[in-house]
């Protein structure tokens, strides 16, 4: 363990570690920029200069090895004004439409400014003007707010391996930019929002769906009906200032009716649904009757890189549409037949941890009769934007219970926000389909936790399951790649685009402290725990429909409603 | 000539991310440019993504991404050509032909490069029309001379 001098202080640093690295564990700030936590060092953006005796310039702390001995000043007054100048220099053809932004009071480069005392334009260069890119429905981008850090191409190339973006061109020239500088939406950009989560400027954002919810909450002729998403109750608070983890779904019940919902339903309800087709598709798939290994198909971005980078795997898929189309389909058939509502007046609305969703609802398949399924999509920061245009406060809520039937959940359905949860919840609801006995123990420990790929092998009646569960694409690809050589021992995948599943989707709070994710998980599965109904076939409300309407899991109505099937596409990749 | 990409990439089997540029090179000299289809087809050759390759191409000045017209026009803004006058005349072929440095007139009879220089300083300014150099031009003069190209595009 090498020990270094920082400030004049004993620091231990790692073997092998880098300067940034040992400042950091030490809990000395150094300001960072293009860092990208777990990827190797590019050093571009040179924030995180420091003074090393013995260097004849300023050292990128986040590339600079560490060695014995070292004596390190990282708040000389030179590092500070080095620094100070760069943001100045990224500052003088910024738009400073900060008011307008969407990122402000969340941005990176306001809190630099604002650390390094930045109060006057001191470096005027000639403002860029190039067009927004609007073609995509999920992401904006806006080029003159691209500081080039390059953290928004990492994470697609390097995190989710799709790769639709890079540096173009040189010098003060240089974009991010896809391929022929085609819009998003004809690359190959499968919509997950990564890079917003990682954009320190505003020059990623959502697709807002906001104006047209708030018009169709004033508008008469229209039932406003909402779903809510699985991680959105342990997420939002984190919005308004508190702790991540904290459940908040019933005072978000009752914000959903302030805003004027007419309907508060659970997408946790349709994740239940989603269990019993997928594991009975699972079950009729081991019996012979499709390929295996069967895919999950509830992450619109994964649906999209299936049909783009692996066309060929497509029949692997679950036909089964996500939670979110599901309700969405429930609630224009069933729940319009029971309220004598025609469809056509419903607006749907659902909340999601996720940018992709905004795609997905868009997509053709999931028209039906000239009607979507859902109408607009808010992600987790829209919402919270939408509750404070009202005047609302989170904190004010008394909690109140989401709508019946279609607010009735089971522990199984809550978990679908974290990696692993979709697994867990099908394996309890397949073990039951196959021996017709519960599990014994409902906790499938091998598929929590955070790591990027979690393998499981599950005895359910006389077989023995196998089971894959990655979050992240670029693990995603890494076992695609071994199915496609011919692995042969797994039975069923579970894949979620985002790192760690929903909890971390690109529609979630930006800037999260570290340990927000885990937070958020923990939270899920210990909701999960103390249900009394853990899984989906005992959910009433999925029996009940089941029952009453859709007969039983791959019946002709459920074909009809709750499946869709996918295209191969054939952007520039 | 009328090599085509496929050709290019079977006599570089098992070529790496570091024979890019040579490749890209090497398909703009048979195709004039740099297309979709072609950069669709490198990247599966040396497995990387078409937003890399289109990344490094765009570094370069040398790599164009629309057809060659008809008549290619090089507009040297060397150091000599410079101080006699070329940025005028550069703008007056952009003005005329209503097209930017690497781009091909939609009617596809005319494209347009910038050069560092063409090895006649003597002659400065000068452009050169599919490889037949004008010196001494103007403003003025160039315009008339790209109308004596479109004239003889337009009959042929």
């Amino acid at each position: 363990m090498p020990m270094i001098e920082v400030n004049g202080r004993q620091v231990t640093a790692r073997e092998g570690g880098t300067l940034l690295d040992a400042l950091r564990r030490a809990g000395i700030q150094v300001p960072t920029l293009c860092h990208y936590e777990g990827l190797p060092p590019t050093g571009s953006c040179r924030l995180c200069v420091v003074e090393v005796e013995g260097a004849p310039n300023l050292v990128p702390s986040c590339s600079f090895p560490v060695s014995e001995g070292m004596r390190v000043q990282t708040h000389s007054p030179r590092a500070v004004r080095a620094r100070k100048t760069i943001v100045e220099l990224l500052l003088s053809n910024h738009p400073d439409d900060c008011l307008y932004c969407a990122q402000h009071g969340n941005c990176r480069l306001q809190d630099l400014s604002e650390d390094l005392g930045v109060r006057q334009r001191r470096l005027p260069g000639s403002r860029t003007r190039l067009p927004r890119d609007i073609s995509s429905p999920a992401i904006v981008r806006d080029p003159d707010k691209c500081i080039l850090c390059g953290r928004c191409i990492r994470a697609c190339a390097e995190v989710q391996t799709v790769a639709a973006i890079d540096f173009t061109g040189r010098g003060s020239g240089t974009r991010v930019d896809t391929a022929f500088g085609e819009g998003l939406n004809i690359s190959s950009c499968i919509n997950c929002g990564q890079c917003v989560m990682v954009c320190p400027t505003g020059a990623l954002t959502e697709r807002s769906h906001l104006d047209q919810v708030e018009s169709a909450l004033q508008d008469p002729d229209l039932v406003p009906v909402v779903q809510v998403a699985p991680a959105i109750s342990v997420s939002l608070a984190e919005l308004f200032g508190e702790k991540p983890g904290r459940d908040v779904e019933g005072a978000l019940n009752a914000l959903l009716r302030r805003l004027g919902f007419a309907r508060v339903f659970d997408t946790s309800f349709s994740a239940d649904l989603t269990v019993m087709e997928e594991a009975s598709e699972l079950v009729a798939r081991l019996q012979g009757a499709g390929p295996l290994p069967l895919m999950t198909s509830c992450s619109p971005g994964w649906i999209k890189f299936v049909e783009t980078f692996y066309p060929d795997l497509i029949p692997n898929l679950s036909t089964c549409k996500s939670p979110q189309q599901m309700l969405g389909a429930i609630i224009k058939s069933r729940f319009a037949g029971i309220q004598g509502i025609d469809p056509a007046r419903i607006y749907s609305v659902s909340i999601m941890p996720c940018t992709a969703k905004k795609f997905e609802a868009g997509r053709s398949e999931m028209l039906r009769g000239g009607l979507v399924d859902v109408d607009a999509v808010l992600t987790t920061r829209e919402l919270a934007e939408l509750v404070r245009r009202r005047g609302l406060k989170l904190g004010d809520q008394a909690p109140e219970p989401a709508d019946m039937p279609f607010g009735r959940r089971s522990g199984a359905g809550k978990i679908f926000g974290a990696s692993g949860g979709v697994t867990e919840a099908a394996i309890r609801t397949a073990h039951f389909l196959v021996t017709g006995r519960e599990l014994e123990d409902l906790t499938v420990e091998p598929v929590r936790g955070p790591e990027g790929i979690k393998r499981a092998r599950v005895q359910v009646g006389e077989l023995e399951l196998g089971v894959a569960v990655v979050s992240g694409l670029g693990n995603a690809r890494r076992l695609l790649d071994e199915i496609r050589e011919g692995r042969r021992d797994i039975h069923f995948v579970e894949v979620m685009t985002c790192p760690g599943g929903c909890i971390n989707g690109g529609g979630q709070p930006i800037g999260t402290r570290p340990g927000a994710i885990t937070a958020r998980m923990r939270a899920l599965y210990r909701i999960d725990k103390g249900e009394t109904v853990r899984t989906a076939h005992a959910n009433p409300a999925v029996r009940s429909l089941y029952a009453d309407f859709l007969g039983e899991p791959l019946s002709g109505l459920s074909h009809e409603l709750l499946h869709t099937h996918y295209e191969a596409r054939t952007p520039l990749r | 000539m009328n090599r085509t990409v496929p050709d290019i990439l079977a006599a570089h089997p098992g070529a790496g991310r570091d024979a890019l540029i040579p490749l890209l090179q090497e398909v703009q000299e048979a195709e004039g440019y740099i297309s979709r289809a072609a950069v669709a087809e490198l990247g599966t050759h040396l497995d990387l993504p078409a937003s890399r390759i289109y990344g490094v191409a765009t570094f370069y000045n040398q790599f164009r991404f629309q057809p060659l017209g008809r008549y290619h026009v090089q507009v040297c803004r060397g150091t000599a050509c410079h101080v006699k006058g070329s940025l005028g005349v550069f703008a007056a072929i952009k003005r005329t032909l209503k097209i930017e440095d690497g781009e091909t007139s939609r009617d596809g009879l005319f494209s347009l490069e910038v050069v560092s220089c063409l090895g006649a300083c003597g002659l400065a300014p000068l452009v050169a029309v599919n490889g037949q150099v004008h010196g001494e031009v103007t403003p003025e003069s160039v315009v008339e001379i790209l109308r004596r190209y479109r004239r003889e595009g337009a009959v042929a």
